[in-house]
């Protein structure tokens, strides 16, 4: 599966990537920039809350939950990690 | 003698209020919550004959993202304009924190940058080239452990420096893309004509580019009655696609 674009919201747990796209406007992707969600740096999912929502990463070298509203906008090229 | 306002910049957790606490002998909360610190602590040391007022700005990741917290941060900063801004950083998460750095040099060349918590990131393995973050942003780079008491005095000794004006900086200037530039050299003079030149009119000109609404407010406050509705209608015009 290495080297296919999938949001997120969609990645398995332990699974990584590198971030290609975020489409999330306005002040959040302010916000996502600061927090490390920067095209070309590495993420881990981590793991997801018992109902599937939010889902914790971790990106420069900490853990950020964030809700599906956000990760489903922010694309990543899958580079390993995960079950499938 | 003379007095000098030294403002403490830096994300949540680096331990901004550790270092704040130890050189104003100050005894305050130090754990962070969110919205906690909004209202600065204050307090103040002395170095070398030079009494420093120290203002204990809220822990921020960012001087952008429009939360209250770096709202007044940001705002002490511009309208303020403390002698030295010390930029407190995490030397075991670098590259998150100096995001932060590069904001605050955005603003002001003003500005010493301290990299805490040096122990525990020698602990980890991270080795820190302190010369080349300091030839590339253009300000002096201390490493320090606040808690273990290290590295204080080189650290008083760079914000004496800056706040005597025996050291100039050159701070790094980012280039941004064609278009942009393009956007920033239309907006300068006319943010210069509107705000004068007492403020970052570079950088003035990238927030009213950004679209960053809070700013505009900030600024009609702080200069007064003074009309600005001339700079945010050329923004309405020409330059809303660089977001």
């Amino acid at each position: 599966m290495a080297g296919v674009v999938i949001p997120l919201s969609e990645a398995v747990n332990g699974s990584k990537l590198v971030i290609s796209g975020i489409e999330v406007q306005g002040v959040l992707r302010r916000r996502l920039l600061d927090l490390g969600f920067v095209v070309g740096n590495a993420v881990e999912v981590l793991r997801r809350s018992p109902l599937g929502d939010p889902t914790a990463f971790r990106v420069s070298n900490t853990t950020i939950a964030l809700r599906r509203e956000e990760s489903e906008l922010i694309y990543g090229t899958l580079i390993g990690g995960g079950d499938e | 003698m003379s007095q000098y306002t030294v403002a403490f910049a830096g994300n949540p957790n680096t331990g901004k209020s550790t270092l704040f606490n130890l050189l104003t002998g100050l005894r305050q909360h130090t754990g962070n919550w969110a919205g906690k610190t909004v209202i600065t602590a204050e307090g103040e040391f002395t170095h070398n004959n030079h009494t420093y007022r120290a203002v204990d700005l809220p822990g921020t990741y960012s001087l952008y993202s429009n939360s209250a917290d770096e709202e007044a941060a940001r705002d002490y900063i511009i309208f303020e304009e403390p002698d030295v801004t010390l930029v407190v950083l995490d030397a075991t998460s670098l590259e998150r924190n100096l995001n932060l750095a590069l904001q605050v040099l955005e603003i002001t060349g003003r500005a010493v940058i301290c990299v805490n918590l040096i122990d525990e990131a020698r602990r980890l393995g991270i080795d820190i080239n302190l010369k080349a973050i300091s030839k590339r942003l253009g300000v002096p780079v201390v490493a320090i452990s606040a808690r273990g008491k290290i590295g204080i005095e080189a650290l008083l000794d760079q914000i004496e420096r800056v706040a005597t004006g025996a050291f100039t900086a050159q701070p790094l200037r980012i280039s941004y893309s064609d278009e942009i530039e393009r956007g920033i050299a239309e907006l300068i003079p006319m943010v210069e004509q509107t705000v004068g030149s007492r403020y970052p009119a570079r950088w003035i000109a990238l927030r009213l580019l950004d679209g960053d609404e809070s700013l505009l407010h900030s600024l009609k406050t702080h200069m007064g009655r003074k009309n600005i509705t001339e700079t945010k209608e050329v923004v309405g015009h020409g330059v809303t696609a660089y977001h």
